[in-house]
This record gives C-alpha cells, sequence and structure tokens, in this order.
C-alpha cells in the first residue's frame, strides 16, 4: 500500500466508518483509569507468567494447518492439467494476460523476434505517448510526458520503464472494465453495497505481499500473475469512488430525465455517466498509483518493470542504481498522476470550451502526423529504434550517489550503528519481551481489553475474531514479534506526524515547503525505501522500522497538519485573545479540537506501517514478513508462508477496525 | 470547417509524401535470422541471485547470443521460482543447480516439466565460515563444539541474547536453523539477505575485528579478497540430511547440475546443446564473479570478456 496523496482517500467516501449512536459518554475518564490498570495488570502478570504458554514454535517447524496447506499446493500443482477449472479457466486467464503483456511489450519494448528490437521503437513510442497526451490532456501534459519518456531512456531502463507502463496500463484496464460496472451496480443496489464493502475492505487493508504466494501457485510466475497482483490493490479506489460519484449525481437531474420517459440505460449513458465522469476519474487517477507501485513488488514473482533494477539493487547493495530505477519511477508517478488529473479538468465541459477547437484540430493533425512520421522511422533506423546509450546519465548519477552513501555510511556509520543498537535494546527488544513472551490467553485478554476501552463493543467483536483467525494460523509467536516492530515504528510516525504536522499546521510557509517533499515520498514505491535502510542500518529489525517510518510519516504529518488548520480560527483568537500561550495553545486547544485528524493519522499510520514491516522481511524484518518471504522461497515453508499472509491479513484488520471505531468515538468531540 | 478540412488534407498529403522520401532510404535494421544460419528462437536464462551464478549464466548466454543468434532472457529468480517456470514457459534453464533434491522430486519425476542435463563442472560447498583474524586469535572457534563458549561474542541486537549465525537469501540451500536446534547450540540463526549482505559483514568482520559466524560457500570470488575460515561440523553420512527438521550433520559436497525444461530440451535448439555442452572449473567461474562483482564490470562484459580469452573452452562446447 502506497502511493500519491492520500493512498485510500482519507475518509473514502463511503467507507463505512461505524457511526457511534449516542454522543460520546460526558466523563470518560473511567475508560483511561481502566486502561492504565490493564497495561499495569498486564506487566505484572508478565512478571510471573513470561516465557510460559507463548505458542512459540522452531523456525523449521511447521503445525498440522501448515502441512495442510502445502497439500494443497500439492494437489494443485498436481491436478493443474486435469482439473477442468485450473486448465480453463484459470489457465485460460493467465494465458490470455500473458498474451496481452507479452504481445504489448513486444510491440513496445522487447526484441520482437526475429528483429532484434521492438515493432515500434522509442521515438515511436514517444511520439505515440506525447500524442495521447494532446489528445486526452492538453500541450503541457504532452510536454511533461516527453521529457518523463526521454528521461527514462537517458538514465538507462528505458525497456523496464515501458514494461512497468504495460502491466500498470493492462490492470488500470481491467480494473475499469470491472471496476465500473460494479460501482454502478452498488450505486444503485444497498445490497450490494453491503455485500462488496467488506472485501474491497479486505482488499485495502491486506499488505500486498500477503497475497503474492496463493496468486503463484494458481497464475504461475511472470506476467500474469503481476497483472492479477496489481488488480486486487487496485481496483477497491475505482469501484468506491464511481459509485460514490454515481450516487451524488443531483436527485433533481435524476427525477427531471425520469419523468421524460427516460429508461434506465438511457438514463446511466446519458446522465449519471457524464455527470460524474470528472469524479471517477479521479478514482482512475487512484487506482493507476495504487497499479504503480503494486507493479514494482511484483518483480518478486517475475512481473516485468523497474521493480527489477531496484530488487537487484537491494540484492547487490547498491544504492546508486536503487536510486536511479527509483527515480524512474517517481517520474513515472508524477507524469501518470498529472496526466490522469489533467484529464479529469478537461472533461469539465467548462474547460473545454475555452479552447479554440480549430487550433486544437491544427494541432492534433501535426502532432497526429508526426506520429505517424517518427513510428515509421522507428520501425526503420536502428537509431530511432533502440534507445540510444549516450548520453548516459543513468550511470554516472548511480555512482555519484552509491559514493555519496559509502562515505556517509563510513563517517557516521558507527553513529547510526549505535543508535540502531540503542533502539533495538532499549525499546524493540523489551516490548518484544513483553508482547511475545506473555501467555498467549494473557496477551490476547489485554488486546480485547484495549479494544474495548478504546473502540467499543464492535471493535472487540472484531478483535476477538481476528484473533481467533491469528491463532488458527499457528503464528501467535511471530504474529506478536510483528506487532512489536508495528507498535514501535507507529509511535514514531506519531511523534513525528505530530511533531511536524502541529509545525506545518500553525505556519502556512513551513507547509509550503514541506509538502511537495512530502508528495514526493508518498509517490515513490515501498520497495525504493528499502534500500538506504539498508546501507544505513543492516539488515535488522531496525531497518524495517527506519523504512516504514519513511513511507507511514508522510500521511500522517499531513493528516495531523489539515487537522489543525482545521480548528475553527475563532476558536483560536479566541484562546488568544484570553492570554492563552504558545504551549498552551498547541496542548490545550488545538490539537484536542484536531483530535480526529490525529486518531485518523494513527490508523492510517498504521495501516502503513503494518504494510511496509511486511515487505521489511525482505531485509531482517523477522516475524511474518519474513515467513511469507521464505514461503516463496523454501518449498516446504510454502504451507507456513501462506498463514503468515494469514495472519498479517487479521492483524492488519484487527488493527483498521480498533483505530476506526477509535476515530468514530472521538472524532465526534471536535464536531460538537 | 471547410478549411480545416483542407488543411488536414493537405497536412496528410504532406505526410505520405515525407514518408515516402524516409522509405527511399531504406532501414539498417536487419533481422537476427539472417546473421547465422541456424534459427535458435528464445532462449530463458534463469538468473539466482548470486553472482558465481550470473557468472556462468551470463557466459553461457553471451555465447548462445553472439554465436548461435539466440534472443536470450535474462530472468533474476530465486531457484524455487525459476523451478516453477519450466512448467510455463518462462524458464528455460538454470545453469548452477545446489542439489534441490525436493524439487526434482516434484518437477523432474512428479510433473515431468524439468530434466537433468548432468553436471556443469563445477563443485560446490556450504558451510560456517569466520573471518581470519578471528581464526588466527581464537583457533578452536573453528570445531563447532566450542562454538556455545563464545555465543556471547557473537550477540547482536537482532539475536535474542543468544549468538548470531548469520545466514544469507532465505532461499538459499540451508539446514543452519536445525542444525543450530539439533546441535544443542546457544545461537539464532539471522538472515541478511543476500549474498552482498553476507559479503558486507563478512568484509566489514575483518577490518574492523568484529565477531561474525556466517554462511558461506564455495565457489566464490570473495574468498580471494578475505580468506575466510571453515568450520568444522559433524561429519556428512548419507542420509543425515533426509528430514529437513532433524539435520545435524555437515552439508555434502555438491556436484552442480544443470537443470532446463523438458520443452526446451527437445525443441532441437542449437542453446539446448549448448547447455548439454557447458561445463567449466571452478577457478574459471571465480574469475568471471570476480570482473563482475570486485571490478564492477557488466555482467555481459565480463562474460565477454572470459570468453575472449578462453576460445579452446568455448569451441569445445560448440563442438
Amino acid at each position: 500500500m502506497s502511493v500519491a496523496a492520500p493512498p485510500r482517500p482519507a475518509p473514502a467516501p463511503d467507507r463505512r466508518v461505524p457511526e457511534q449512536k449516542a454522543a460520546p459518554p460526558r466523563s470518560d475518564g473511567w475508560r483511561w483509569y481502566t486502561l492504565l490498570g490493564v497495561l499495569v495488570g498486564w506487566l505484572v502478570a508478565w512478571e510471573f507468567l513470561q516465557g510460559k504458554q507463548t505458542l512459540e514454535i522452531g523456525v523449521s517447524e511447521n503445525t498440522d494447518f501448515h502441512r495442510w496447506l502445502n497439500g494443497i499446493r500439492d494437489d494443485v500443482d498436481a491436478a493443474r492439467d486435469d482439473n477442468w477449472f485450473l486448465q480453463y479457466v484459470i489457465g485460460g486467464i493467465s494465458d490470455a494476460l500473458d498474451w496481452t503483456v507479452e504481445t504489448l511489450q513486444e510491440l513496445f519494448s522487447v526484441p520482437a523476434f526475429p528483429r532484434p528490437v521492438p515493432e515500434v521503437g522509442w521515438l515511436g513510442v514517444v511520439a505515440l505517448a506525447v500524442l495521447a497526451a494532446l489528445v486526452f490532456a492538453g500541450v503541457r501534459i504532452a510536454a511533461l510526458v516527453a521529457v518523463s519518456m526521454l528521461a527514462f531512456g537517458y538514465f538507462g531502463y528505458w525497456e523496464e520503464s515501458i514494461d512497468l507502463l504495460i502491466i500498470t496500463g493492462v490492470a488500470v484496464a481491467i480494473c475499469v472494465l470491472i471496476g465500473l460496472p460494479l460501482g454502478i451496480w452498488m450505486s444503485r443496489s444497498k445490497a450490494a453495497t453491503v455485500a462488496i464493502t467488506p472485501v474491497l475492505d479486505v482488499m485495502q487493508t491486506m499488505p500486498s505481499f500477503a497475497y503474492l504466494t496463493p496468486l503463484v501457485l494458481f497464475f504461475g510466475i511472470g506476467p500474469a500473475s503481476a497483472v492479477v497482483t496489481t488488480l486486487i490493490f487496485a481496483l477497491p479506489p475505482l469501484v468506491r469512488i464511481s459509485a460514490h460519484a454515481l450516487r451524488s449525481v443531483s436527485p433533481s437531474t435524476v427525477e427531471a430525465t425520469t419523468s421524460m420517459g427516460s429508461t434506465s440505460g438511457q438514463m446511466l449513458r446519458k446522465v449519471e455517466l457524464p455527470m460524474a465522469r470528472r469524479t471517477i476519474i479521479v478514482g482512475l487517477n487512484q487506482t493507476t498509483m495504487a497499479a504503480l507501485s503494486m507493479a514494482t513488488i511484483a518483480a518478486l514473482i517475475d512481473g516485468p518493470g523497474l521493480g527489477e533494477p531496484v530488487l537487484t539493487a537491494l540484492q547487490s547493495l547498491n544504492v546508486g542504481d536503487a536510486f536511479v530505477s527509483g527515480l524512474c519511477i517517481v517520474i513515472m508517478a508524477i507524469m501518470l498522476d498529472r496526466t490522469t488529473t489533467a484529464i479529469s479538468e478537461r472533461s469539465d465541459a467548462s474547460a473545454r470550451a475555452r479552447q479554440d477547437p480549430r487550433l486544437r484540430r491544427i494541432v492534433l493533425a501535426v502532432g497526429a502526423v508526426l506520429t505517424v512520421v517518427a513510428v515509421y522511422l522507428s520501425r526503420t533506423y536502428s537509431r530511432f529504434a533502440a534507445f540510444p546509450d549516450s548520453p548516459d546519465l543513468g550511470d554516472p548519477l548511480s555512482n555519484r550517489v552509491s559514493r555519496a552513501t559509502n562515505s556517509f555510511v563510513d563517517t557516521f556509520g558507527e553513529t547510526t550503528d549505535r543508535f540502531k543498537d540503542f533502539v533495538s535494546f532499549e525499546l524493540i527488544n523489551p516490548l518484544e519481551l513483553r508482547l511475545a513472551e506473555s501467555p498467549w490467553w494473557l496477551m490476547a485478554g489485554v488486546l480485547v481489553a484495549v479494544a474495548f476501552l478504546l473502540g467499543g463493543v464492535r471493535a472487540t467483536a472484531s478483535t476477538m475474531i481476528c484473533l481467533l483467525i491469528i491463532l488458527g494460523s499457528g503464528l501467535w509467536n511471530e504474529t506478536m514479534n510483528t506487532l512489536t516492530t508495528v507498535l514501535v515504528a507507529a509511535a514514531m510516525v506519531m511523534l513525528l506526524g505530530v511533531v511536524v504536522g502541529v509545525w506545518m499546521g500553525r505556519n502556512r510557509r513551513v507547509d509550503s515547503w514541506i509538502r511537495p517533499i512530502l508528495d514526493a515520498l508518498q509517490t515513490m514505491p515501498p520497495f525504493v525505501y528499502l534500500v538506504p535502510a539498508l546501507a544505513l542500518f543492516s539488515t535488522s529489525r531496525f531497518t524495517a522500522i527506519f523504512a516504514a517510518i519513511a513511507f507511514a510519516a508522510p500521511v500522517a504529518i499531513k493528516l495531523v497538519a489539515d487537522g489543525i488548520r482545521g480548528v475553527s480560527p475563532s476558536t483560536v483568537e479566541a484562546a488568544d485573545s484570553a492570554g492563552t500561550g504558545r504551549w498552551q495553545m498547541i496542548t490545550k486547544v488545538q490539537l484536542p479540537m484536531a483530535r480526529s485528524g490525529v486518531v485518523l493519522a494513527a490508523n492510517q499510520g498504521l495501516l502503513f506501517v503494518l504494510s511496509m514491516v511486511v515487505i521489511g522481511g525482505l531485509v531482517g524484518g523477522g516475524g511474518l514478513g519474513f515467513l511469507v518471504v521464505s514461503g516463496f522461497s523454501q518449498r516446504e515453508d510454502f504451507g507456513k508462508g501462506l498463514a503468515a499472509a494469514i495472519a498479517i491479513v487479521a492483524l492488519g484488520v484487527m488493527l483498521d477496525r480498533i483505530t476506526q471505531h477509535t476515530a468514530a468515538r472521538y472524532g465526534r468531540v471536535t464536531t460538537r | 470547417m471547410a478549411r480545416v478540412g483542407r488543411q488536414t488534407r493537405w497536412l496528410a498529403t504532406l505526410s505520405v509524401a515525407g514518408l515516402a522520401l524516409v522509405g527511399c532510404g531504406g532501414g539498417d535494421i536487419e533481422s537476427n535470422e539472417s546473421a547465422s544460419g541456424e534459427d535458435c528462437g528464445d532462449f530463458n536464462m534463469a538468473i539466482n541471485p548470486w553472482v558465481g551464478y550470473e557468472a556462468s549464466a551470463y557466459v553461457v548466454g553471451q555465447v548462445a547470443t553472439n554465436e548461435l543468434g539466440c534472443d536470450v532472457a535474462y530472468k533474476n529468480l530465486k531457484e524455487e521460482i525459476a523451478w516453477q517456470g519450466f512448467g510455463s514457459g518462462e524458464v528455460d534453464v538454470v545453469i548452477e543447480n545446489w542439489g534441490h533434491e525436493d524439487l526434482k522430486k516434484e518437477y523432474i519425476e512428479k510433473q515431468g516439466t524439468a530434466v537433468r542435463v548432468g553436471p556443469n563442472g563445477n563443485i560446490g560447498y556450504i558451510g560456517w565460515y569466520v573471518p581470519p583474524w578471528l581464526a588466527e586469535e581464537y583457533p578452536d572457534v573453528l570445531d563447532w563444539q566450542n562454538l556455545n563458549s563464545y555465543a556471547d561474542e557473537f550477540e547482536t541486537s537482532e539475536s535474542n541474547g543468544k549468538g548470531q549465525l548469520l545466514d544469507g537469501d532465505p532461499s538459499f540451500v540451508t539446514n543452519d536453523e536445525a542444525l543450530v536446534e539439533n546441535l544443542n547450540l546457544d545461537f539464532e540463526v539471522v538472515f541478511a539477505g543476500s549474498e552482498a549482505a553476507l559479503i558486507q559483514a563478512f568484509r566489514q568482520a575483518e577490518a574492523n575485528k568484529d565477531w561474525v559466524i556466517g554462511y558461506f560457500y564455495e565457489p566464490q570470488w570473495f574468498l580471494n579478497e578475505v580468506a575466510l575460515q571453515k568450520v568444522s561440523l559433524p561429519p556428512y553420512e548419507p542420509g543425515c540430511d533426509a528430514d529437513p527438521e532433524k539435520v545435524d550433520c555437515d552439508y555434502p559436497k555438491y556436484i552442480l547440475d544443470k537443470i532446463a525444461s523438458a520443452e526446451f530440451m527437445d525443441s532441437g535448439s542449437p542453446a539446448a546443446a549448448l547447455v548439454e555442452a557447458f561445463e567449466w572449473t571452478n577457478a574459471d567461474q571465480n574469475t568471471v564473479a570476480t570482473y563482475i562483482a570486485e571490478d564492477g564490470m557488466s555482467q555481459e562484459d565480463a562474460a565477454e570478456k572470459w570468453i575472449e580469452d578462453n576460445p579452446d573452452k568455448v569451441d569445445a562446447w560448440l563442438a
């Protein structure tokens, strides 16, 4: 989970934020005392019970459940050629996807044998992309697309970049084919909404890493799996936002059309879809960004694209290469983000009306002609077909970054090491001991109590179900290890979020120069963070935590800043005139008033951290993430990896529910 | 409207003329087929994540590209994932396979998607290694029975109060977790994540005289830079590693072999014959791996340099 601002449209239009029926109880004090009591009781009990009934299992040990999953894997493997469902349905989908991606690749990115180059060379591809931008998004975006596409080539990642565009494009196209009808259905039927929403919730809460293993089992390695993985992650925003957009088409318009005797199909095509178009394209934007970030992770299962060089850089500790390929991903993210945004703005009739249609037609005609020429040239001459090797911007940049990193690590290596050790020994290890070395029933009790005190009855119910699933996965102990890492990272994210968020919220100038940095950090796919973190802290849980903070802090900071900004100016003024000091203003007025923003920041921060901590399994993150990684590296660990994926989902849903319900309960305070 | 239409038509005519003009120049893109007599087609080479493997794979791949006119695709995949690719056609060859008896049973005997193509000439050793300074100052650390007395020295923030045994990529062949348990060692296996991370850790340990013990293997170019010393484990006997949860002995000597997709070997591609004939020594592989890892050459350049220096060996594969 990653992506451009805000990845999960923060207060998503129809995300069912649980409603608290009654206003929150006026005196909430008893909750806090009880919470404190529960925590103290837990720590005391831990002193006596530590190390007992922790449900720890050996690293190479499998439970019956894991062996059963292994058995399923073997059955699927064996049935691949006889079972009609696997052979024709799954196999058919898989072949169709592979064929589509490979055809597009031969057309645009990889040599189309026997040609030593693709059917359309780089010049033709650039021209086609620019023309498309010109038609749908305007001149400025066309210029941005041209510069971006050339940057991919001159940085040395032409083929990988086009591959990534292909995977993203195919996934987004399928998202539209599936997502739009689903959105329409949801906008018309309450039952559909009730049935689909929880599925979308799980799709978005589930860390991407978790479903790689089962997908490979069915779709094999390669483009098909990459597309399906990307699809799962990228579909929900489009469905949610298009359902929301259709629902908010003004009822009076709909009524008017119905009274004129339109059929429901006519109304959809002629009235509702056009009126909702702009918002739907916003959904398309979110979906595209999500697809882009996921497509890079698909490199782990042989998905073509820019994820491959990042992964290779991770394996060879090459910070420079990771930086340059990461940079290409960021450029692509900016390109796609601006393009889809521009499309949504242009879909307003008023924006189109400002243009001179004649001029536009001429520009497009010239563009089309030049494109045809470019495509022709790129099919005919090798210098227009294979991207030129020089000037090579990538290698010098990569070397410079590597050198800079090395000298930084040489100079500060000891300091960063000491910092890592300090945090590990003083914070992570003690907390891990408390969480993972408590008897399972004690820990479960504490979690249920916390859920009840913070989130109320419904949060408690969800927590209990999730804990049961985690118990069933046979990985209780590992889950607690992961929870430790998540809590440490989330605490640091919240600290950063509140400090920087308050600073930004109180000062517009600070906001205007920090925000672009946060935007850039958010566009970067999670993978990319791992490489510099690895260079600084070598493989350890702290490395994963560090990467998770870099990944999650921007969202938390923005939400807090927006919350502070949302506090009504008159309140602040009133407090000001009452002679409130700056510190008091922040702690007594602004933060309490912005409480809902802070709790929402905690919710998003936790989920972002969880997804990153899991990816941190690649760099020593330990716990469930590591089991998922080893699950698709070692045959006998498959079942355990799949069980770990299930446990991750349960953990994610649990954290989400507790914080969502807490947010719903305490969010009300500000609106009073 | 009419005016625009005329303009468009005019432009279209111009462009057709332009195209015709360009067309007269003729292209310079030649298809690969004419470059060599035989039809080789696609050749998908799996690249497992260690430099020695890259060396072997790229030497074979470059010979196939340059001599046989194959369309070689290198695919960065971990070992077990690469095996899954035999069935789907994603992967044609794994050029350096370390044992993997379980995978052979599954994919060669049961599914029949893969076949053995014979040894590649390399002999593999896996074991636990320490940096030279440690072996010199504390020679008894080289016997596994003494490891527990040094466990404290090997402790790190990640090792849970025990000694740290550093492993590589989780996908590498390893019995270390079972070994630690079954030999009652007071150690915890911690995964460095990659070959590069292992090498980095050993290099720093030698430079700063730190205590590090870790999983490592030969053929390995890095041993020429820092001569890591191998720790002796209880000797290997056939069958002592049969149950992965109960291993209590050293790793066997691995005759590294080549595995290929059954379909590919039956295809009659000249690349299949090349794979069948390919064989070289540990020293050969270390030479190419050093070019890549130490001298920073690209894999292709490193392979081609070796190919140029060893024409007789290459000719023998092609004969």
